[in-house]
Parts: C-alpha cells; structure tokens; sequence
C-alpha cells in the first residue's frame, strides 16, 4: 500500500531519488516563471489595454502581430514555456492529491497527452499561419 | 493552564492561504491556456471562422470572466515572484508576509485600472 510509513531515516527505496529531475523541475518553474511574468503580462497589455483592447481583437490583429518575427517568437516562448510550467505544475498536483497508483498515472498520461497536443498545434498555428488568406487584408505583405 | 487542543485542521496562516491560492489561479489559467491555443489555431482555418468564434466571446458575461482570469494571472505573476525570492533571497523566509502585502497592494494596483479600462471596453460601444 502507498500509504506504507518507512521507519525513520531508513534508505529511500528504488526509484525517483537517484536523479536530480525533480531538482531541474523546480529550477525550471521558478526560471520559467521569471520570464513568463514579462511574456504574459506584455501579452495582456499589447492585446487587451492599448489600442481598442479586447474590441480589436479579430483576424486582421493577429494577422498584423503574425506578420511580425518579434511576436512570432515571443507567442512561441510563451506558449512553450507556459505549457511546460502549467504541465509540470499539474504534475506535481496530480502527484499531490491522485492516491492510486493507476489514477495517478492515467491522469498524467492524460496531461501530457494535451500538452503535446498543445505545443504542437499552438507551434504549427504560428509558423504555418497566412496573414493573406483574408482577401480584404491591407497588411503591405498582401498587397503587392 | 492547559489549553484544550483546537482540533486537527491546519487553518494556516498567510503563507498556507498564499500557496493555496497560487494552486488554484495556477490551474486556472493551464485551463484556460488549452482553450486558448486552440481557439486561436482558428485563424489556420479561415478569417471568417476564427472572427465567428472571437465574436460570441464579445460579450459582458465573457467579458467578466476575462477580468477573473487577469486577476488570477496577476496574483499567480507576482506571488511567483515572491516564491522566488523566498527560495533565493537570504532575507526572503523572514519577510514572505510583508510581501505577500506588498503582492496583494500591488495586485489591486494593477487590477483596478484594468478593471475600469476593461469594462469600457466590454460594456462601451
């Protein structure tokens, strides 16, 4: 049973102690962390505070912030970073409170199933993406 | 004197309440995040399509729940930052309740003028 108490400063048995994964996770999500603060909260300005805010969000602004390198790789960064840290952060969670052995695995096969899903459609969506499939766009790319 | 034992719930303190509710806002916004990359991976099937879907989000209901979600966002950002500077900054363990104010003052500073320009925006024309 998991719920098996080992006596006091007895050896940590088998796996998960020998590597230093969980060291790197928690290093990882206060690194991550730092630097999505600046991508998010620049996110959330740029798109829902200056200009028209939420009102001019539509094709033709993503169409616009695309047709630019500069927001292609921040997008890209925030979207792989936050994935990575809400992942790791749901894992930990799961490890918290899933007690059974199979819950706990079939919850984190979920989980990572859907961050995969979402990394790579988010990463195909902004390389892949046409600012000119809009027939009315006046982005100068389009135009000439 | 003896004090009778005030049962086995931990009611915490700020630091429990802080770590709580940096869990909540964070699955929150992983939530969210899903909902988010794949509505906005509309836009690979047509301007049309992904303009429709933005369009039934333009609503007050909407609307408020963007401001929840900001709200939450925000607090996780900065009691995040507050977590690294306990786990990196000698000082950090001694002051982390003097900076979960400064979380929380800093957290209304930031949310009351999004707020207000948010609301224009959702509930002006």
């Amino acid at each position: 049973m998991a719920s098996t108490i080992a006596a006091p400063r007895s050896r940590r048995s088998g796996r998960s102690s020998r590597t230093n994964v969980e060291l790197y996770a928690w290093l990882f999500m206060r690194v991550s962390g730092l630097l999505l603060v600046v991508l998010v909260l620049g996110h959330l300005l740029v798109n829902l505070v200056l200009g028209e805010g939420i009102k001019g969000v539509d094709f033709a602004f993503v169409a616009g912030k695309w047709s630019s390198p500069f927001w292609q790789v921040w997008d890209l960064l925030l979207l792989w970073l936050a994935q990575l840290h809400g992942t790791n952060g749901l894992r930990t969670i799961i490890n918290d409170y899933a007690e059974h052995d199979q819950t706990r695995f079939w919850l984190k096969m979920l989980l990572y199933t859907a961050s995969v899903v979402v990394i790579v459609v988010g990463t195909l969506t902004i390389f892949t993406f046409d600012p000119c499939i809009d027939p009315a766009s006046t982005l100068p790319i389009c135009t000439k | 004197m003896p004090q009778a034992p005030a049962g086995t719930l931990s009611r915490g303190r700020e630091g429990m309440w802080s770590w709580v509710a940096h869990r909540v806002t964070g699955v929150l916004v992983f939530f969210f995040l899903f909902a988010h990359v794949l509505d906005t991976a509309l836009v690979r099937v047509s301007p049309e399509t992904y303009n429709t879907v933005i369009a039934t989000y333009k609503n007050p209901i909407v609307g408020l729940m963007e401001v929840g979600l900001v709200a939450a966002v925000v607090f996780h950002a900065f009691n995040g930052i507050r977590v690294v500077l306990i786990d990196f900054w000698a000082r950090g363990p001694r002051v982390q309740r003097q900076m979960l104010w400064a979380v929380v003052g800093l957290w209304v500073v930031v949310m009351v003028p999004f707020t207000v320009r948010h609301l224009i925006s959702v509930f002006g024309e």
